[in-house]
């Protein structure tokens, strides 16, 4: 669903062999690096640390838009959701494949993420009370994650690029539902555009903290974008997606929850006031709404579908076992 | 020989337009049975492809990169190769 600037990259990236200066040149020349090819280890761990975050993000996303499921408006609603929770699992997948590709194994990513040692995105720690959070979740949630996941299509490590690509043609129909959900409850009934409301004030401000730290404050950046794994800085891509949602707002007749929202004629962009940030680190740091009951439901869900991957694999095994026996009294 | 995990697949899809199976990605499944299924709900929900090859990873053969330029250097330069290399005159008309 989206990423997170949470990927902090450790100091000693800077390795002066000449294996590293050819790497590099290779970065430069927009050429893509992939599997085997040699990469400095400080780029492999950068990657995998921000590909399975993402992971599990797209796997925990699925928990607060799941909760809605059974009580979708209508059939087409219900669909629609569905097919958006399955594309999520989707991309969990795609993400998760892309990482195994870097030496490190599924179970291996599971295990940090059941054990709370990795991250995901803090927005999905926010919980979904009404029908109207599932727009404001596909409208803005998801229209920041595009922010996010388009100049990742464009990212130095061939396989995480093209995971990209896919996820992010799929993730238009994400937005699009979601604001036509939006849409559809601006124009009904006041207790129906008060919902609306409701719900673009809660999500709004979690949204704007998806893009991470300022860039005053964000340190790791540098390396990041000289091996183009980041494209633009925290700062820059949150304003393109206040710039591009401000009027879609309007168009709903809704209100940003910002008295300070001004639109600025010399720069041409829209101008937010301060975000809370002790917020942001609070729910990254385990603080927000649901921290702990996502990660009861992932560990519920995994151990709940032990039986299934045993029960699978000793038939696999059987059914193997049988066709070689069968091979040998032929023989 | 008995697996502890889910062992991995690569997904291969024809596309509708008659083209050449492609690698789409990879997944875990017990099975070659179950790896089709996966690929078929991972892979093909937008109507992708109308056939689908898993293939175990382990199967595969990859050239080295280290071996990439003794590999492929040579048909570099060998522009002989191409048809742009020869001249026929504007008379002659399209070839």
């Amino acid at each position: 669903m989206y990423t997170q600037a949470l990927n902090g990259i450790p100091d000693e990236a800077t390795d002066q062999s000449s294996e590293a200066a050819r790497f590099q040149a290779r970065v430069d020349a927009e050429q893509k690096i992939e599997p085997n090819d040699w990469m400095p280890d400080a780029y492999r761990r950068t990657l995998v640390r921000q590909i399975s975050q993402h992971a599990h993000s797209e796997i925990v996303g699925m928990l607060p838009e799941g909760n809605w499921i059974t009580r979708a408006p209508s059939l087409k609603r219900k669909v629609a959701l569905l097919a958006k929770v399955q594309d999520e699992a989707g991309h969990g997948l795609y993400l998760y494949a892309a990482a195994e590709t870097l030496d490190v194994s599924r179970e291996e990513l599971i295990g940090q993420l059941l054990a709370g040692k990795a991250k995901y995105s803090s927005i999905f720690n926010y919980p979904t009370l009404t029908w109207a959070d599932i727009g404001a979740i596909g409208w803005l949630v998801d229209g920041a994650a595009i922010m996010n996941q388009i100049p990742l299509c464009r990212c130095s490590y061939g396989p995480y690029a093209r995971a990209m690509i896919r996820i992010c043609k799929e993730e238009s129909f994400h937005q699009r539902q979601g604001y036509e959900i939006m849409l559809t409850l601006a124009r009904g009934t006041p207790e129906q555009k008060a919902m609306a409301q409701d719900a673009l004030n809660r999500w709004w401000w979690p949204c704007l903290m998806m893009f991470g730290p300022p860039d005053s404050e964000s340190q790791h950046s540098d390396q990041s974008t000289r091996w183009k794994i980041k494209r633009f800085s925290n700062d820059d891509l949150r304003q393109k997606f206040i710039d591009a949602t401000v009027p879609q707002a309007h168009y709903l007749g809704l209100t940003i929850p910002d008295k300070e929202l001004a639109y600025d004629d010399a720069s041409g962009h829209w101008k937010i006031g301060p975000i809370d940030w002790a917020e942001f680190k609070r729910v990254l740091a385990g603080g927000g709404p649901c921290n702990r009951e996502r990660m009861r439901a992932r560990r519920k869900a995994h151990e709940d579908g032990a039986w299934v991957r045993e029960a699978a694999l000793a038939y696999a095994q059987k059914r193997r076992a049988r066709r070689e026996a069968m091979q040998i009294a032929a023989e | 020989m008995s697996e502890k995990h889910l062992p991995l697949w690569e997904v291969f899809i024809r596309s509708r337009s008659g083209l050449a199976h492609k690698h789409c990605g990879s997944l875990h499944a017990a099975d070659a049975e179950m790896a089709l299924q996966a690929a078929r709900d991972v892979y093909t929900r937008r109507g992708e492809g109308n056939s689908i090859w898993v293939v175990p990873s382990s199967a595969i053969v990859a050239s080295d990169p280290a071996d990439k330029d003794e590999l492929f250097e040579p048909a570099l330069s060998k522009i002989y190769r191409h048809p742009t290399f020869y001249d026929v005159p504007d008379e002659v008309g399209h070839m």
